[in-house]
């Protein structure tokens, strides 16, 4: 069997032709980690996909809790389908259906600072077991946390953060799930990628294998798990 | 009615010709977006948003909008020829590794020491923080750009912040529309005050005692 060959076959099983089979697994209480920040690189065909699928109680991490466009992180809310969520920036004044949720209780916050959101996902996709941060340290959002004085600094120890599936949005992949993105789109996109156990990416664009240059990869598609063609929600 | 002192602008031209020459400096989101408008192109600063934009500036006529290429705020900016663009692991690594000379903040609260508090009031149940944590104790420089007094009239400027603190002891300097005051050792000291604007009316505007320019070396 020839390498080509070999190629094909493993793209085969990572393409997928529609928006439900691309969320397929997704259940009740499952831990999503939702890509984006601030409208740009989200995957709203995805996020459209789970409120279709319409399972319930998920644990979302994300940064924002919606922006008012079709199809972000917000229509989970407005679906009822969140337990809980982390985030580092839900008060956006568009999050409307995230802050009805919250304030009548149906919704649990973590509000957590946008570098340790990043590094909490990192730091499960580099199989740690977490780290210590001096950011945070010392105030209201990490009291009755473990702490440690490291070079004279308080630092806060910060738990990894696992999900069982990660819905992100990149601008171009390959047949194996080698990923760009564009700009900010790139956000936590990677990192999201990294730290689920299944990782779906909306791409915009689908190039044969080689089409990247290796050096151009963003993210390799070793943490790729589903990948689905479209252009957005319109 | 016109307000008194430096409008946005002019209060972005404050903190903008303070910035250290080919520095990298990040800008938050609100009052401190403007500092990328009026930044004299002859510094080389070079500005990091918190979302992986290292190396923009804010847009002029001609400029081609990109929804992908946006600041803190969501508002529309233009990369500079040897912009680089970072995932946010990276974005943050920069920000609380030290790698910046200067974050430029918007706050509730400054306190005489330096403390700051940007990110909720005692009264709000909800709260976002975004970046501010680890931009405040990670930047060599930290610069509050901010309305002198909140909506309510209430001096922003406090002996002892009552708001939840974001850092202690950050904050260099702080810029609003009535002056330019430096945190120091010795105490809260006025730097520049905007034109009309008497030591005796900003003294008035501030909770905290304030240095007079010519008592301060």
């Amino acid at each position: 069997m020839t390498q080509r060959t070999e190629s094909a076959r493993v793209a085969l099983n990572k393409l997928v032709q529609d928006p439900s089979d691309a969320v397929a697994g997704i259940r009740d209480g499952s831990v999503v980690l939702v890509g984006g920040w601030g409208g740009v690189g989200v995957p709203d065909v995805l996020i459209d996909a789970v409120a279709r699928l319409g399972a319930s109680g998920l644990v979302v991490a994300t940064n924002n809790c919606g922006m008012g466009r079709p199809a972000d992180v917000g229509l989970l809310f407005r679906n009822g389908q969140v337990g809980r969520v982390i985030a580092t920036y839900p008060v956006h004044p568009a999050a409307t259906d995230f802050l009805a949720r919250f304030e009548s209780g149906e919704v649990e916050l973590e509000l957590i600072p946008q570098g340790t959101l990043a590094e909490r996902l990192r730091a499960a996709g580099a199989g740690l077991g977490g780290f210590f941060t001096p950011t945070g340290a010392g105030t209201l959002l990490t009291e009755r946390r473990e702490t440690r004085v490291i070079d004279g600094l308080e630092h806060v120890l910060e738990p990894p953060l696992r999900g069982d599936f990660a819905l992100i949005r990149a601008e171009r992949s390959d047949e194996l799930g080698n990923l760009r993105f564009r700009y900010a789109a790139r956000g936590l996109n990677p990192v999201m990628a990294m730290a689920a156990r299944t990782t779906v990416v909306q791409v915009d664009e689908l190039v044969p294998a080689g089409r990247i240059h290796p050096d151009d990869v963003h993210l390799p598609g070793i943490f790729v798990d589903r990948i689905l063609v479209s252009g957005g929600v319109p | 009615m016109s307000r008194p002192g430096w409008d946005v602008p002019q209060q972005a031209r404050q903190v903008a010709r303070r910035l250290p020459r080919g520095g990298y400096v990040n800008l938050g989101i609100g009052l401190p977006a403007a500092v990328a408008d009026q930044i004299d192109p002859d510094q080389h600063v070079v500005f990091h948003c918190e979302n992986g934009l290292i190396g923009y500036r804010g847009m002029v006529g001609g400029d081609d909008p990109d929804p992908d290429v946006i600041d803190a705020g969501s508002r529309q900016v233009a990369l500079i020829p040897g912009a680089a663009v970072v995932g946010h692991d990276l974005s943050f690594a920069i920000a609380r590794g030290g790698r910046l000379d200067a974050t430029v903040l918007g706050a509730y609260q400054v306190s005489a020491d330096g403390d700051l508090a940007n990110w909720t009031t005692p009264a709000a149940r909800l709260s976002g923080v975004g970046g501010a944590m680890d931009l405040a104790l990670g930047a060599k420089q930290v610069i509050v750009m901010m309305r002198h007094r909140a909506r309510d009239g209430a001096p922003k400027i406090v002996q002892r912040c009552s708001y939840p603190l974001t850092a202690r002891r950050c904050v260099g300097l702080v810029v609003t529309e009535l002056a330019v005051i430096e945190v120091t050792a010795d105490g809260l000291a006025v730097r520049q005050l905007a034109p009309d604007i008497t030591f005796d009316d900003l003294q008035n505007a501030t909770d905290a005692p304030l240095l007079a320019p010519s008592a301060t070396p």
